[in-house]
């Protein structure tokens, strides 16, 4: 079985489907049987969401006029 | 001195002889699409990636991606693959400002990085000595600002790949092919940009009191 540091070096790859066949099934025997990197695993999983949910930015009104204006230039 | 720069990039915008613009077919509806349109319905989208790209640069950013799509607006096949395709026309703008700003000096001791984990962090400064679920709360501090400032923390060489791949939803090899970099470079530089990632969450946390009791 690989070491929990070698587990946990590749958790985001896991998550992310990067990491190949073989490597994919160490780690997923690791994680069967360590529930520390499980939590680890959670906390990777729960940080990537953090990422998606921040994913939006609203534009401000101005910006958008601006931009706007400019495809008019263009389109002249 | 913003205004300035705003009215001499409309200036420019005037002056530049920027054709051929035009318009280009959309088989689903078999109507001719002009650039306009195109762009117009996509500025929300492509200024909020701008904006996690390149920070208080995304104005400008989205500016540079117009003029230059609609100068090569001829060269679009389909009006549907419009979206993706102004979309990478604006990440590699982000990028090559972000090879500008990457000509500042900036020291980073990758070792150290790589050494840091942010799960261990928590449980051994253990911030919420009353807590359940202490990693779980330690995020559960950052709201979207939080995050937007962390990730400009991190240099755009390694934020690049972090937002394309877990904000905006490309896959590694995806990106390798619209970056037209090697899939193991971007593997590479995802890599470090978690890492970076994971340090400066804690760095924001502890210097903007984001820990302290009261906090929000």
């Amino acid at each position: 079985m690989i070491s929990c540091y070698d587990a946990v070096r590749q958790l985001w790859e896991y998550l992310d489907g990067t990491v190949g066949e073989a490597d994919r099934a160490l780690v997923e025997e690791h994680l069967g049987r360590c529930r520390r990197c499980c939590a680890e695993m959670e906390f990777a999983h729960e940080m990537r969401s953090l990422l998606a949910r921040s994913a939006r930015d609203d534009i401000p009104a101005d910006v958008l006029q601006r931009l706007n204006h400019s495809l008019e230039e263009l389109d002249r | 001195m913003q205004q300035k720069r705003r009215a001499q990039r409309l200036h420019n915008v005037a002056l530049l002889d920027v054709r051929p613009g035009g318009t280009v077919q959309d088989p689903r509806t078999d109507q001719p699409v002009s650039f306009r349109e195109l762009a117009s319905a996509q500025l929300p989208r492509l200024y909020s990636i701008a904006r996690r790209l390149v920070g208080d640069d995304a104005e400008d950013a989205v500016q540079e991606c117009l003029l230059k799509g609609f100068q090569r607006y001829g060269q679009l096949k389909a009006a549907q693959s419009g979206p993706a395709w102004l979309k990478t026309i604006l990440v590699n703008s982000c990028r090559d400002r972000a090879r500008v700003a990457a000509r500042r000096p900036y020291k980073i001791d990758f070792d150290e990085v790589e050494k840091f984990s942010l799960y261990r962090k928590i449980a051994y400064e253990d911030p919420f000595p009353y807590s359940d679920s202490l990693h779980l709360d330690f995020l559960g501090e950052f709201g979207p600002e939080d995050v937007r400032a962390v990730l400009m923390r991190i240099p755009a060489l390694y934020r690049i790949p972090l937002v394309l791949v877990y904000m905006d939803g490309f896959l590694a090899k995806e990106l390798a092919r619209r970056l037209d970099v090697p899939l193991g470079t971007v593997l590479s530089r995802l890599h470090r940009g978690r890492k970076l990632f994971e340090k400066q969450l804690w760095e924001y946390a502890e210097e903007t009191g984001l820990l302290k009791e009261g906090a929000r």
